[in-house]
C-alpha cells in the first residue's frame, strides 16, 4: 500500500512555515531532517514531566527518566537488529561516534606499519579522525577512490586489502553523491582479509536497509538528527566482542566499575563508553522519531523516495546545461547538480528566496570535489516526506533564477 | 567625497525602493557587474580571500593615507556585495576605514552574508580591509 505523504506531511509542523514569504519547500534532509510532532511531545513531556538525573537517583523521577532512556536503547537495537541492547552506545552524533572508534580502536589494535582504509566519498568525520588515528599510531592511511560514476572502485579496494589491513570505514551512502555502497560485500571483503569494519551509516539508516547484522558490520554509526530525531544524539553500534576488546573513549562518572587511586576498573558496555551525564532526552526523543518510522511501512518509505528521485533526475535533467553528479548503479535521497555558468552559491542563496532550502558547497566531502575538479555543487536531498510537489516548485524556482540571471 | 556614514544611507536608500528579495539581488547582482572589475594582474593567489564556497580577490593600495580597492568574485552575489564594500571604503581616509561600523548589511537585509562567514568570505574581507587600513594611516603601506 502506498504511504499517505499528505498524513504524514501534517505531522511536520515546520513543513507549513513560510520562508521568505513563500511555503517552505525543505529540501535538505541529508544537512538534518525535520521533526514530526510526536518527537517534539517526547521532549516536551520529558522536560515537563520527569526530567532528573538517571541510573543514580533513588527517586521516583529518577527512576522514570532511565527506564525512557534505556527503553529508547532497547527500540534503537531492535531498529537496526541488533543482538544486545548494550550494543548500543550513545554518542553526539556520527562525527563523535566515529572518533571513538578511530581512538580506542587504534589504541588497542593499530601498530606502526598497519593500514587503515577509507574511501574518497568519504564525509569530512570518516576521514580525519581516521586520519589523525593514522598520525597518532604511524599507520599507513589508504583510501579507495571512486569511478566517474561514482561508484567504488572494489578492483582498488580488493588490492589494498591485505594482512596489514586493521580496519575499513566506508559510508554506507554518500552525502554528496547519493552513491548506496554495496555495503555487504565490502564488509565480506575486509572480514576475508580479517580487518574489521566501521560503516558510516548516516545517509543510511532512515533511508535503505540497516540491519546491522543482515551486513555484518563490526561497528555502525548514525546521527538522531537526520533521522527525523533531535540534534545532540547520535549511535554507535559496535559488536559485543570488539565493545569489550577495546579501551574506553574518555573518562569520568558512568563509565566507572571501582576507582582508587592505585587503579580505576571499568564498568561494561555500554556505560564503558559513556563518561558523564549523558543526552538523556536525545535517546527518548530518537527512540520517539523510531517508534514514528516503525508506524509505517519501510517499504513504502523506500518506493515513495525512489520515485520522487527519479522523478527529481529526469525534471532537473530538462534543464539546459545542467549536470548531475552521482550516477551510480543504486543511489537514494540525493541531487547533487551545476548549471553551466551559474555559481552554486549564487543558485542557492536565490533558491533561498523563493522559499526553497537547499545546501551548497563541498557538503563536508573536499576528496569528493577534487576528484570531480569542481568546487562545489548544489545539493537537493530528500526525505520520507518530499513530493513530486517540492521537485516541480524546485525546478520553477530554478528556472525564475536563471531567468533573473538573464540565461 | 561623501562620508562612510552618508554612503551607507545612500545604500539603504536605493535597496529601500526594492522591497521584494529576487528585486534586491537582481540589483546587487548588477552593482557587482557594474562596479568590480579588476585587472588580470591583480587576480593573484596573493589577492584571495578565501570563502568556503566562493572565492574573492581584494586589491588593495595606500595612498597618502587613504586606501583604494578594487575587488572580483567567482559567485556574482559575493562580487555584489564586495561592490558594496568598495563604495563604502575605496577613496576613504584610513582612519575612518578602521573606525568604521558597517550597520548597512543589517539594514537592507544582507547580513546573512556576513554571519555565513564561511561560506562566502565577506568577514574574512571586512577584518582583511581593517588591517590593511591600520597600516595605511598616516601614509605608510
Ligand atoms: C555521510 C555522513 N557522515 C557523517 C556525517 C556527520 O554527522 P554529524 O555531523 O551528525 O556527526 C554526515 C553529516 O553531515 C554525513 O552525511
Amino acid at each position: 500500500m502506498a504511504i499517505d505523504i499528505d498524513k504524514i506531511r501534517a505531522d511536520f509542523p515546520i513543513l507549513s512555515t513560510l520562508v521568505n514569504g513563500k511555503p517552505l519547500v525543505y529540501l535538505d534532509n541529508a544537512a538534518t531532517t525535520q521533526k514530526p510532532r510526536p518527537v517534539i511531545e517526547a521532549i516536551t513531556d520529558y522536560y515537563s514531566s520527569y526530567n532528573s538525573n538517571i541510573h543514580r537517583g533513588t527517586h521516583h523521577l529518577s527512576n522514570l527518566a532511565t527506564e525512557a532512556h534505556e527503553a529508547a536503547r532497547k527500540t534503537i537495537q531492535r531498529y537496526i537488529n541488533a543482538e544486545h541492547a548494550h550494543e548500543v552506545i550513545f554518542t553526539r552524533g556520527t562525527t563523535e561516534a566515529i572518533n571513538l572508534v578511530a581512538f580506542s580502536f587504534g589504541e588497542a589494535f593499530v601498530n606502526p606499519g598497519d593500514d587503515v582504509i577509507v574511501t574518497t566519498m568519504d564525509h569530512h568525520s570518516n576521514f580525519v579522525p581516521w586520519q589523525m588515528m593514522c598520525e597518532r599510531r604511524g599507520a599507513n592511511f589508504r583510501v579507495v577512490p571512486f569511478d566517474e560514476n561514482g561508484d567504488l572502485r572494489l578492483d582498488v579496494y580488493q588490492n589494498l586489502l591485505g594482512e596489514k589491513t586493521r580496519i575499513v570505514a566506508f559510508n554506507h551512502v554518500s552525502n554528496s553523491l547519493g552513491t548506496i555502497n554495496p555495503a555487504k560485500k565490502v564488509i565480506q571483503m575486509a572480514h576475508d582479509a580479517g580487518a574489521a569494519v566501521l560503516v558510516d551509516a548516516a545517509q543510511s539508516v532512515q533511508h535503505i536497509e540497516h540491519d546491522v547484522r543482515a551486513l555484518d558490520a563490526d561497528f555502525y554509526a548514525f546521527s538522531g538528527h537526520k533521522i527525523y530525531g533531535p540534534t545532540g544524539i547520535g549511535v554507535l553500534y559496535g559488536k559485543e566482542a570488539w565493545l569489550d576488546a577495546i579501551p574506553p573513549y574518555q573518562g569520568g562518572g558512568e563509565m566507572i566499575d571501582q576507582v582508587s587511586i592505585e587503579r580505576t576498573t571499568y564498568n561494561k558496555p555500554p556505560f564503558k563508553f559513556e563518561a558523564g551525564t549523558p543526552n538523556i532526552v536525545g535517546p527518548i526523543g530518537l527512540a520517539a522519531a523510531i517508534d514514528y518510522l516503525n508506524g509505517l511501512d519501510f517499504a513504502d518509505i523506500m518506493a515513495s523516495e525512489d520515485s520522487v528521485l527519479k522523478y527529481g533526475r529526469s525534471r532537473l535533467l530538462e534543464i539546459d546545461g545542467l549536470t548531475i553528479y552521482g550516477n551510480a548503479q543504486h543511489r537514494t535521497s540525493i541531487l547533487a547538480f551545476n548549471i553551466d555558468g551559474v555559481h552554486h552559491y549564487d543558485l542557492g542563496t536565490l533558491l533561498d528566496t523563493h522559499g526553497v532550502a537547499v545546501r551548497t558547497g563541498h557538503h563536508c566531502t573536499q576528496p569528493i570535489m577534487t576528484a570531480l575538479q569542481i568546487d562545489g555543487t548544489v545539493r537537493a536531498s530528500l526525505a520520507l516526506y518530499n513530493t513530486r510537489d517540492d521537485i516541480d516548485a524546485l525546478v520553477a524556482a530554478i528556472r525564475k533564477v536563471l531567468k533573473m540571471l538573464g540565461r | 567625497m561623501a562620508s562612510i556614514q552618508e554612503i551607507q544611507g545612500q545604500i539603504v536608500d536605493d535597496f529601500s525602493f526594492l522591497p521584494a528579495w529576487d528585486e534586491r539581488y537582481a540589483y546587487l547582482i548588477e552593482l557587482g557587474q557594474k562596479n568590480t572589475l579588476l585587472p588580470e594582474e591583480y587576480r593573484t593567489e596573493d589577492n584571495i580571500v578565501r570563502g568556503c564556497q566562493s572565492l574573492v580577490w581584494l586589491h588593495k593600495e595606500c595612498r597618502q593615507g587613504e586606501v583604494f580597492l578594487q575587488a572580483d568574485s567567482d559567485s556574482l552575489i559575493v562580487k555584489g556585495l564586495a561592490a558594496l564594500l568598495l563604495q563604502v571604503f575605496s577613496g576613504q581616509p584610513a582612519e575612518a576605514v578602521i573606525k568604521a561600523d558597517l550597520t548597512f548589511f543589517k539594514e537592507i537585509g544582507l547580513d546573512k552574508h556576513l554571519s555565513s562567514q564561511r561560506a562566502n568570505g565577506l568577514l574574512a574581507m571586512v577584518e582583511e580591509i581593517k588591517a590593511f587600513a591600520a597600516q595605511c594611516v598616516g601614509g605608510a603601506a
